[in-house]
């Protein structure tokens, strides 16, 4: 990330009403040049709107847009310094590749050898050199969304903005355009705005992410900060995995916290937490971040023996269910409060998997330093 | 033909069936067997067209050499040509704008907008020739503007079916194309002519033919709006039938199936039949 970041799409108090439904509610939210932007949420949480209101397809009910410092809450989509690749690409049909890149081109006045030369270099950045003479109709799709791609990264826009860009594709193509996209940020220099709902694109490709609920910023961060220091419960719940027990805060010192959860017993912290005492509060904790072992085998035990919360934080409890998925095995653990407990462990040898089986007695210990405490 | 294939037949495969063979063909028959016939009959050496006498083309030249027909025919084809440029462009901009826009009334006027498809012809016809009548519209004006009258109407009942093809084919747009045409800087006029003309181009091919035959063959209104200057080809048919059914009759007939034929040929190989098929 730059140090010298300069916003270049400032959006300032904008909220968008349709009739009684506010989709976005009064969001604040500055995107710097250079950086790919990803704007990430539920179905329904308002980000695609905010998306059409920085292309202009929308207009706020309230607040005020600006893209590189102009006010362009008025201006129409067709003078806006910005190009957007559509969720289903829209390539027009009719015309052939090369002319469906020159489109803008043309509208724009641009002249017939300049237009050749620069929609010859905007496919050859999308992969599609040679392509030119193709209908949209004899390609597959992901060939037409680099069409798309090329269609508005020719336009040389100051922001591309992409709905859901790889929502159509299939796994394996959309793992490998999750990096061409990155690269081809990295290669254009220009600021990308990415809509999507998968949490995995998002964390592949953003420099920071813009989680949206109900029309509101609930989070904004960096992929890690996002996943390792979420907010609240609902980035925790939204980005990732997460076991989620409600507590009250019984210790807060500057260097060590305790939170004692009815579900998980208590959890100590080696840090503070700076929340009112007895808050009530949520501990968040990663299935990951959990490891399992053979009770009497951990080397936790001794420490969690003495009620000694320096080390690691213990539990028992037996499993009750197991997935195997290959690289990882989730397992759901019964605790002796009755509460569930997941923790996946990665299947680091190929006989990992047998180390468990559904009945087992087990106890898991995680570090003084995993859990995050929620206060919303 | 493999009428019994040696081949076992698939389960789906319908069209080897013997029954749906006998099927299509008496389809075939009950479509095609009076036009065969009328074309045959229309080289028919004898003056009472009833029974086969002989072969001869004389009544093609007769046809041919007839002032007064072909006269009705090139009024028909005329009033075919204006009728459907006007119900194209009527046409698609009432398509254009029921499917677009918001108005009030519109629901009124999505409903009336098909009425001269369902009203009876004869209805229509009478409606014209007291509309006519009691707008005192001129009769005497010179070729083609005495023609004036007749293409009216045809337009009123061509129309609704080019916004019908039209609008079918509109449902089918894709709005983000349009919103990605203006996001490339278009305006609306751009939008219009680069992105939604040429989506909807084979309903208009389609909406040009329908209305092209519509008006070619219509007789009802037609007859009720025809003065004596303005004989259309199949008021001049039926004129000609009056008195006896003879083969020039048949000959003109045949020529005028040729016509539409080779024009609905050349329309399909413009635009290319798939894309026709597509629009219904």
């Amino acid at each position: 990330m730059t140090e010298t970041a300069r916003p270049i799409i400032q959006i300032q108090n904008v909220s968008k009403r349709f009739g009684k439904v506010t989709a976005v509610d009064n969001v604040t939210l500055d995107i710097n040049a250079g950086e790919f932007f990803v704007l990430l949420g539920p179905s329904g949480c308002g980000k695609t709107t905010l998306l059409r209101m920085i292309a202009g397809f929308e207009l706020p009910t309230e607040g005020k847009i600006l893209i590189d410092g102009q006010d362009v809450t008025g201006v129409p989509p067709n003078k806006r310094p910005v190009n957007m690749v559509f969720q289903s690409y829209a390539v027009f049909p009719h015309m052939s590749v090369a002319d469906n890149v020159a489109y803008g081109l043309k509208i724009a006045g641009v002249k017939g050898d300049e237009i050749k030369d620069r929609v010859a270099e905007a496919l050859e950045l999308v992969k599609l050199g040679g392509f030119e003479t193709r209908m949209p109709d004899q390609m597959s799709g992901g060939q037409r969304q680099r069409v798309a791609l090329a269609r508005s990264l020719v336009m040389r826009p100051k922001v591309l903005l992409l709905d859901e860009p790889l929502s159509a594709l299939d796994a394996k193509l959309r793992a490998q355009m999750q990096f061409e996209l990155s690269d081809l940020q990295e290669k254009v220099g220009i600021t990308f705005v990415t809509v999507t709902h998968d949490q995995d694109e998002a964390l592949s490709m953003a420099c920071r992410i813009g989680v949206i609920n109900k029309g509101e910023v609930a989070q904004l961060a960096t992929p890690s900060d996002l996943y390792e220091y979420p907010a609240n419960r609902f980035v925790a719940d939204f980005v990732g995995s997460v076991n989620i027990f409600e507590g009250k805060l019984t210790l807060d010192d500057p260097d060590k916290a305790a939170v004692d959860c009815p579900g998980l017993g208590k959890v100590y912290l080696n840090h503070g937490v700076t929340g009112p005492h007895g808050a009530d509060v949520w501990i968040a904790l990663r299935p990951e971040k959990i490891y399992l072992h053979v009770p009497g085998e951990g080397k936790a035990v001794k420490a969690a023996a003495q009620d000694a919360p320096d080390g690691y934080n213990f539990a028992r409890g037996k499993i009750k269910g197991m997935s195997y998925l290959g690289d990882i095995t989730l397992f759901e653990i019964e605790l002796e409060s009755g509460a569930c407990l997941r923790v996946s462990r990665p299947n680091l040898s190929r006989h990992d998997q047998e180390d468990f089986t559904w009945g087992d007695k087990v106890s898991m210990h995680w570090r003084a330093d995993s859990p995050v405490v929620l206060l919303g | 033909m493999a009428l019994f294939a040696r081949t076992p037949v698939a389960p789906l495969e319908y069209s080897r069936t013997l029954w749906m063979r006998l099927w299509v063909g008496a389809v075939m028959v009950f479509l095609y067997a009076p036009l065969v016939v009328l074309m045959i009959f229309s080289f028919n050496d004898s003056k009472r067209n009833v029974v086969w006498r002989g072969f001869t083309t004389k009544y093609y030249e007769k046809a041919i050499g007839n002032d007064q027909l072909v006269e009705a025919l090139l009024n028909s084809l005329t009033i075919a040509a204006l009728a459907t440029i006007a119900s194209l462009v009527l046409g698609a901009v009432a398509a254009v704008m029921l499917w677009r826009f918001r108005f009030p009334l519109k629901s009124a006027i999505d409903g009336t907008i098909s009425l001269p498809i369902i009203v009876p012809e004869i209805c229509l016809g009478v409606a014209f020739l007291m509309f006519f009548a009691a707008v005192d519209w001129p009769t005497d004006l010179v070729w083609p503007f005495n023609l004036g009258a007749i293409t009216i109407a045809h337009i009123t009942f061509c129309f609704p079916f080019v916004t019908m093809v039209v609008r079918s084919r509109l449902a089918t747009f894709n709005r983000e194309q349009e919103e990605a045409a203006k996001d490339l800087g278009a305006s609306e006029w751009q939008v219009f002519r680069d992105v939604l003309i040429p989506h909807i181009k084979p309903a208009l091919v389609a909406g040009a033919l329908l209305s092209f035959t519509l008006s070619l063959d219509d007789f009802v209104i037609t007859y009720f709006t025809s003065g004596p200057d303005t004989i259309t080809f199949p008021v001049k048919v039926y004129s000609m039938v009056r008195f006896s059914v003879t083969p020039e009759v048949n000959a003109a007939s045949t020529l005028l199936i040729l016509l539409t034929v080779a024009l609905t040929f050349v329309a399909l190989k413009l635009q290319g039949l798939k894309a026709i098929a597509e629009t219904h």
